[in-house]
């Protein structure tokens, strides 16, 4: 079970005088003890846990071959990397149903891949070619799929928040079943837009108009400025509490925490109507964006201690507790590599958007007014 | 045709449209229990309910982009502003999200919203109340700009508005908010892009929008009865984005000279386009300089006198045109 609402957190906790890595180090040895392994109350049977150990396997991989796109040049603008987060995304989602509608920010490849977007077409979106999931008008941070269920990739941090939680009062109005997933990161708790958008929130879920999930992605960095650097308030999701949400935190890098904390959280707001928090604390392996080559402010021993606790990691270490065999965990690789190698193929050899494409999409078409 | 004021047509608009399409729905601050700062949405609540007549807390960002978001999903929202100065608040929610989000979408989504609510000065709210937005606004390709002034065109707009599938900016002349004026009964439609003849001339074109279209037809007025009579074309812009070219430039070729006049400062303003327009496309046409008379270059000032300086006046509208015209006033 994860920690719930009101209970301390291990890293408003500590007291001791180690330096930041230390602090660090000692939050990820808590987060995970916080989040038993979710084994005792997540009976999931084999053949699941592989197709999610699959699908977090083709996330990494692709995440993998569009920072190669970058470094070689083939990829413009801005590239944001999923690597290390597989598992918030991949359980949340696991519990999306029809009716429901994701939007996130712009670290959006794998909420594109796990809604069931082609791999060739968002790798094409990528690499700006006519074939892309926007036809290469958005690249990276602006995938959407909109009969998946993905309402975007957004660039502007907290902008899309206020967003989400309209859809969430249009789905109710509506009449749907649906519940919005709003993910966002630990950057975004700072901007206004969250705090505005989070007390309206609250204030229409009390009329059942507002099934929002948040999802707040804490992988403890906003772009180069760590938690601790950005608030005195580092028990990020108690801010939740100012505008009558309800939340928990969950450990980020634990598939069968997140499933589990994810099915109940799911139920929980497409049944009231209400919004709810969660908190996945995780860790992104790879640089903020794909140009951080630096990283100055973080160490490769931090890296090295959340690489530990790497997601897909502690899945195979289930799998192979389980006595699945290592045959089987390189067949699911192999496959998921060949998956990405032909998104890869497909982006490069596709064409770029015709010209004519520059000025469609700006307006939709208007009623006659004749 | 019916008589009703600026402000009744608005809500005329609001409420047909509201009562042909469950879709619509009203927001912002005061509009229900309070009946809106300015009335404009007066009696709504107990017509509607407030799942369709929104309060919301003073927090225009956070308002505004759930707007969108409800636009996205296919609701129809108009969001009062109470008054456009406060939309610098939204402003990210309105440029970043609602103007773009169909073209970085590729086409999947659109976003079916109308933000009105009061433009321009006049009334002493000094600095921070006072901005007239058209050409701010109308820099943003992916948004549309309206700003109508007869009672006739803000209904007949506001209906367009509301059944347009982008993001409208509809720029209300509050000052006018009572001022009547006839309105057709029923569905009539006013488009975009349509600028209107307002009164014809023959020896100069003024152009204007909001409520410096009715100082143009006063002044208009005096110059006809000026010693050598002046016969002065008004043209009412109605829409800044899109924008209506073919209508001025015929003006322009007909008296072969044009004044523009604007509360807004200067720099990259409507004005400036307009002049720009003009050069382009009826430059062998103008006999003059095109003229532009806008507001003074400093932010609004509160006290009455120097508030009627900073803003267009009659006379500075009437000096503009005997420049054009090479006439001693």
């Amino acid at each position: 079970m994860s920690t719930t609402k009101g209970q301390s957190r291990s890293r408003k906790a500590s007291s001791q005088d180690d330096g930041p890595v230390a602090e660090r180090s000692r939050t990820a040895r808590e987060a995970a003890a916080a989040s038993n392994n979710g084994a005792e109350t997540m009976p999931l049977d084999t053949e699941k846990i592989l197709e999610l150990y699959k699908k977090m396997n083709v996330i990494r991989l692709f995440e993998d071959a569009a920072q190669r796109g970058f470094r070689t040049g083939k990829v413009g603008g801005y590239l944001h990397l999923y690597s290390g987060q597989e598992a918030v995304a991949t359980g949340l989602l696991e519990y999306f149903q029809d009716t429901d509608k994701v939007i996130t920010a712009y670290r959006d490849h794998a909420h594109a891949l796990l809604l069931g977007s082609h791999p060739t077409e968002v790798m094409a979106e990528i690499y700006g070619k006519g074939t892309g999931l926007v036809k290469g008008k958005g690249g990276s941070m602006h995938l959407f799929d909109v009969e998946n269920g993905l309402w975007g990739g957004y660039g502007i941090v907290g902008g899309h928040i206020p967003l989400g939680v309209g859809m969430a009062y249009a789905l109710r109005y509506q009449g749907t079943d649906g519940i919005v997933q709003l993910y966002f990161g630990d950057g975004a708790i700072h901007n206004g837009a969250f705090h505005e958008a989070a007390n309206l929130a609250g204030l229409w879920g009390r009329d059942g108009m507002n099934p929002t999930l948040f999802i707040l992605e804490n992988n403890n960095y906003g772009m180069g400025t760590s938690v601790e650097r950005a608030t005195a308030m580092t028990d990020l999701s108690a801010k939740f509490d100012s505008y009558g949400i309800e939340h928990e935190d969950v450990d980020g890098m634990d598939l069968f925490a997140v499933l589990d904390v994810a099915k109940r959280a799911v139920q929980r707001v497409r049944e009231t109507g209400k919004p709810y928090a969660i908190e996945a604390m995780t860790y992104r392996i790879a640089p903020h964006g794909a140009a951080d080559f630096l990283e100055r402010y973080r160490t490769k021993e931090e890296i090295a201690e959340w690489r530990k606790r790497d997601p897909i990691g502690l899945v195979e270490a289930r799998l192979l507790e389980s006595g699945v065999s290592d045959e089987t965990l390189d067949g699911i690789k192999a496959d998921a590599k060949a998956i990405v190698d032909e998104a890869v193929r497909f982006a490069e050899e596709s064409p770029d958007p015709p010209l004519d494409e520059l000025y469609t999409d700006v307006y939709a078409d208007t009623v006659d007014t004749e | 045709m019916t008589v009703m004021t600026y402000r009744e047509a608005l809500r005329s608009a609001m409420t047909e449209e509201m009562e042909r399409d469950e879709s619509v729905v009203v927001m912002g601050e005061d509009i229900g229990v309070y009946g809106g700062t300015h009335l404009v949405t007066d009696g709504m609540l107990e017509r509607f309910g407030p799942k369709r007549v929104i309060d919301t807390p003073i927090a225009e960002g956070g308002f505004t982009g759930a707007a969108i978001g409800m636009a996205m999903m296919g609701m129809r929202p108009i969001v009062e502003m109470m008054t456009w100065n406060f939309s610098f608040q939204a402003v990210d929610q309105i440029i970043q999200n609602a103007a773009k989000l169909r073209y970085f979408s590729g086409g999947q989504v659109s976003v079916p919203l109308v933000i009105r609510g009061p433009n321009g000065g006049g009334v002493q709210l000094s600095a921070q109340h006072t901005h007239s937005l058209e050409g701010f606004y109308g820099h943003f390709p992916g948004l549309k700009v309206v700003s109508p002034v007869t009672p006739h065109d803000v209904k007949g707009m506001m209906l367009t508005a509301i059944r347009d599938p982008n993001p409208v900016i509809f720029l209300e002349a509050g000052a006018l908010y009572g001022t009547k004026g006839e309105v057709p009964e029923g569905e009539e439609l006013v488009p975009f892009g349509e600028a209107r003849i307002a009164r014809e001339g023959t020896d100069v074109t003024l152009i204007g929008y909001g409520r410096q279209v009715n100082m143009l037809l006063r002044v208009a007025d005096k110059l006809e009865r000026e010693a050598e009579s002046i016969s002065a074309e008004v043209v009412d812009l109605r829409s800044i984005r899109p924008f209506d070219e073919r209508t001025i430039v015929e003006s322009v070729r007909k008296t072969n000279r044009a004044v523009v006049v604007q509360e807004q400062w200067r720099w990259y303003s409507v004005a400036s386009e307009v002049a720009a327009i003009l050069q382009e496309q009826a430059f062998d046409d103008l006999d003059a300089p095109v003229e532009r008379v806008s507001g003074a270059e400093v932010p609004a000032p509160y006290a009455r006198n120097l508030e009627i300086e900073a803003f267009p006046s009659e006379q500075q509208i009437v000096d503009a045109v005997h420049r054009v015209l090479y006439r001693k006033g």
